[in-house]
């Protein structure tokens, strides 16, 4: 920079004492450098979550009044949860799928923490969209799991991507069981 | 001033292009300045400091906060409380307007004291004045934004000063709420604009800073730069001087905001604001207290003692006439001051009247704390009185009239010869 | 020219004159009050710091005789942690605590015309004793128990004036009336209150053994409430003293620069 120049320009000028003399600038602009920077560190830091949003970043669920076969649709950091209680049959299906078929390869004892309980974050990998498949009557796709009604991506019922543009499985989010029937996600 | 060549190729091909850094080395570095200010000439960089500081802070608050009468009080809390160093930020921001009229009011009165107001500076104090009539303006809308009692009582009776302008009033008055009274879409209007006046502000500094730049600085002997001895660069010197400033200038505002974070505040502003209970004392922050006390100071029945158009001016209008133009007077100042020395260091008696004036204004700020009876009200309609007739009287005759002491050949020469405004400034 | 001490004289007087009228703005004639007693609280001075034994305490009087009347509507139950609190401890203060439950999944917020509930979570504000000022002062003869999260900010000189006005309930003077319904209080704007004096000996037990006296419940409760009005108090203190001791070393560095590079001059 011009300032830095013109100081350096002077400073060779001096007879003496040169270098005592730029220790003494350079350290003040090291620690005014310093000052600013750890000025602007709370202006930026102030940006990341607020202490009540962290506060509802985990959402704990009751399971006890889920059905087999039946979903719920939670939201969790402002995003759709989708639990499931699988049906035996189900949980067979997705376990007799041969990787080697899978875009994603992934096993469903991966997924899951509990065989029956399937835990997902419900936004298709594709752009976002929110896959149908939650409700009876919703079209669930083609290996009966989800469908997503924007470009068609086909997931099944351990949420894996089958068929269609999703590059990925859906997400399933953190969570642990803190009793038999509650988690807490997050 | 001739154009730098730079060293550097990256800064020498964008500034063939653009000449910014020309642009920076003239205005901050090479720039030539009188080499014998003194420390009262930090007070227009620090105004800059702090006005950035005002705006960052600013921008983060709004990030956070609500421009809605129910939830404006509750976020704000919010960021004192779950925004990580929302606290911090509220603080500096809250006390950085105090700072921002400390800081302005003691370069105005340098300017005043040391006749920075006259030729060629004219225009410069002029836009000086516009940018303190806009900070005013702005530290106003942004006083609402919390919505606590003062907030809302502060706004309610200042918006109301405008029902006094004849066959308009209720008209304007209505407009400025954009409804019945102070309420949801007053908050609204007041944060959009509280948001913009900080860029215009920031535009008026520009033209106060090309002003100042097209004359350079004025300073304590206010004779006229005469030659290379008389000047030095900017850089090194005054940005050295500048920078002492602001470390000395940082402790104070920080000390506050750290350690009394609600000194210059009043307790009633943590109340929710409540349109149906007025506090007891509604008292306007302490920079707008000399006006506050101008503004009560009239008499109600000045115009049947006077017998002035009682027609055209209602008794009340004529406070909120002296209010204003105890600010827009000072436009005139460069010609109600006839003098053609600057420095009250050579006017013996100017320079009393100088400090007569600044106790003048301080004793108004006192007044204008206390309740407007007995005792106090005649000290503010005194003190009230002494301000007009200082500026419109006085000033114009004392500068006719008054003996000068003789200035000295140069800048160089008096520091040379007393080598005191040197000593004094290092 | 004017000499340097008389400028100089002025300059000091100016800032004397100028200090007392800012000063001035908080320090009005009262308006009919007795004027509190000045109080050590540890939050005092440059060192300031929370007591997190006596918060506790003063959350346990606020808990067990303010909330009937005064909600802290700003506190959430997770901020308890903040006084010491462990999550397990908060887990039991909400274990009977219900707030409203918010829509259910038909979007209905009343069943038989009563509020939804749900058990409070620990970020779920503290509940207010009344759901809106009109039931609070329908509860309480007109008046209104003012929330209590502000309150050492809301008032002037505001844990002094909260302690005094705690342990300041006392008879009337002969010659002043009391109105129906209040009571006499020196340091009460006007010397009449709605609210009967709130504390008594033993009113609570502590359980670390601190005898509950008036004076030591007024306290820890004055002190739970420039918490609840400050809770950023500790930490702005800490960092104000780094902050400081960086500006001052800071501003010698640059008071050395300066005489540097101006020294060149001569």
């Amino acid at each position: 920079m011009a300032e830095t120049d013109s100081i350096q320009e002077e400073t060779e000028h001096e007879g003496t004492d040169d270098s005592k003399r730029d220790f003494l600038l350079y350290s003040t602009v090291a620690v005014g450098a310093v000052g600013t920077t750890s000025a602007a560190w709370p202006f930026i830091y102030s940006m990341n979550p607020s202490k009540d949003v962290l506060a509802l970043a985990s959402t704990e669920l009751d399971l006890s009044s889920i059905e087999e076969g039946q979903s719920i649709t939670a939201i969790w950091r402002g995003k759709p949860v989708f639990v499931r209680k699988r049906t035996a049959k189900e949980i067979e299906s997705v376990k007799m799928t041969k990787l080697g078929d899978l875009k994603d390869p992934q096993s469903d004892t991966d997924r899951v923490q509990k065989a029956e309980w399937l835990v997902l974050i419900g936004i298709c990998t594709h752009l976002g969209c929110i896959p149908s498949g939650q409700k009876g009557g919703d079209v669930k796709g083609d290996f009966n799991g989800w469908f997503c009604p924007c470009h068609g991506s086909h997931y099944d019922i351990s949420g894996r991507i089958r068929k269609g543009p999703a590059p990925k499985n859906l997400e399933v989010p953190p969570y642990k069981f803190t009793s038999a029937t509650n988690i807490v996600i997050g | 001033m001739s154009t730098p060549t730079w060293k550097n190729p990256i800064i020498k091909w964008i500034d063939h292009r653009l000449p910014v850094f020309t642009f920076i080395d003239h205005s901050v570095v090479t720039y030539p300045t009188p080499r014998n200010l003194n420390y009262f000439w930090n007070f227009g960089s620090l105004a800059g400091l702090v006005l950035v500081i005002m705006i960052a802070s600013g921008v983060i608050l709004a990030m956070n906060y609500t421009a809605n009468t129910s939830m404006a009080f509750d976020s704000v809390e919010r960021i004192m409380r779950d925004v990580n160093y929302g606290w911090l930020i509220r603080y500096i921001h809250m006390n950085g307007g105090s700072m921002f009229f400390i800081v302005v009011y003691i370069h105005i009165f340098r300017g005043m004291y040391y006749g920075s107001y006259k030729e060629p500076r004219e225009l410069l104090w002029i836009i000086g004045i516009f940018i303190f009539l806009a900070m005013m303006a702005t530290a106003f809308l942004g006083y609402v934004l919390p919505w606590g009692q003062m907030s809302f009582w502060g706004a309610t009776v200042i918006t109301n000063l405008f029902s006094v302008i004849p066959f308009f009033g209720e008209t304007i008055v209505q407009w400025l709420w954009s409804g019945f009274s102070v309420d949801n879409p007053t908050l609204n209007k007041f944060f959009s604009l509280h948001y913009l006046l900080p860029f215009i502000i920031f535009g008026l500094v520009f033209l106060h800073l090309w002003a100042l730049h097209t004359h350079k600085s004025n300073n304590p002997l206010g004779i006229d730069i005469k030659g290379d001895q008389d000047e030095i660069p900017f850089h090194p010197y005054y940005t050295a001087k500048d920078a002492l400033g602001v470390g000395v200038f940082l402790l104070f505002f920080l000390g506050f905001v750290f350690f009394a974070p609600n000194f210059f505040g009043e307790p009633d502003n943590y109340i929710e604001a409540n349109p149906l209970v007025t506090p007891p004392h509604i008292v306007p922050e302490w920079y707008f207290l000399p006006y506050y006390a101008i503004l009560r100071a009239v008499p109600d029945n000045f115009v049947d003692v006077w017998g002035l158009l009682p027609v055209i001016i209602p008794a009340k209008t004529a406070g909120v006439i002296a209010m204003f133009s105890s600010i827009l007077l000072l436009i005139l100042l460069p010609w109600l001051d006839t003098s053609k020395v600057r420095s009250a260091n050579f006017r013996p008696t100017y320079f009393w009247l100088f400090w007569i004036f600044v106790i003048d204004t301080v004793i108004l700020g006192f007044v204008g704390a206390k309740p407007a009876e007995g005792t106090w009200l005649l000290v503010g309609r005194l003190a009230t009185l002494y301000y007009f007739v200082h500026l419109v009287v006085l000033v114009p005759l004392v500068g006719r009239f008054e003996k000068t002491k003789p200035l000295p050949d140069s800048i160089s020469a008096a520091v040379i010869l007393s080598g005191t405004d040197i000593k004094e400034s290092s | 020219m004017v000499t340097m001490t008389s400028k100089k004289v002025l300059l000091a007087a100016f800032l004397i004159i100028f200090s007392s009228s800012v000063n001035a703005t908080f320090v009005e004639a009262s308006s009919g009050a007795a004027h509190p007693e000045e109080q050590s609280w540890t939050t005092n001075g440059l060192f300031g710091f929370f007591d997190r034994k006596q918060l506790k305490r003063g959350w346990q009087v606020y808990n067990e005789v303010c909330a009937s009347c005064h909600s802290v509507r700003l506190i959430y139950y997770r901020n308890l942690s903040e006084i010491g609190f462990s999550s397990d401890e908060i887990k039991k203060i909400i274990a009977d605590v219900e707030v409203p439950a918010g829509p259910n999944e038909d979007g209905e917020t009343h069943a038989d015309g009563e509020l939804l509930m749900r058990p409070a979570k620990p970020f779920d504000k503290i509940i207010s004793p009344y759901p809106n000022d009109l039931a609070a002062r329908a509860a309480n003869a007109g008046a209104l128990p003012p929330d209590l999260s502000l309150m050492t900010k809301a008032r002037k000189n505001g844990a002094n004036y909260l302690h005094a006005l705690l342990t300041g309930f006392k008879d009337a003077p002969a010659n002043f009336e009391v109105s129906e319904d209040m009571n006499y209080n020196p340091y009460f704007p006007g010397f009449q209150i709605a609210m009967v004096a709130p504390l008594s000996d033993e009113g609570v037990e502590y359980s670390d053994g601190t005898k509950a006296t008036v004076e030591q419940m007024s306290k820890d409760v004055t002190a739970f409430l420039i918490w609840t009005a400050e809770p950023e108090l500790e930490e702005r203190k800490r960092l104000g003293l780094k902050v400081m001791l960086f500006l001052l070393v800071f501003s010698a560095m640059l008071f050395a620069v300066k005489r540097q590079v101006w020294a060149k001059l001569h």
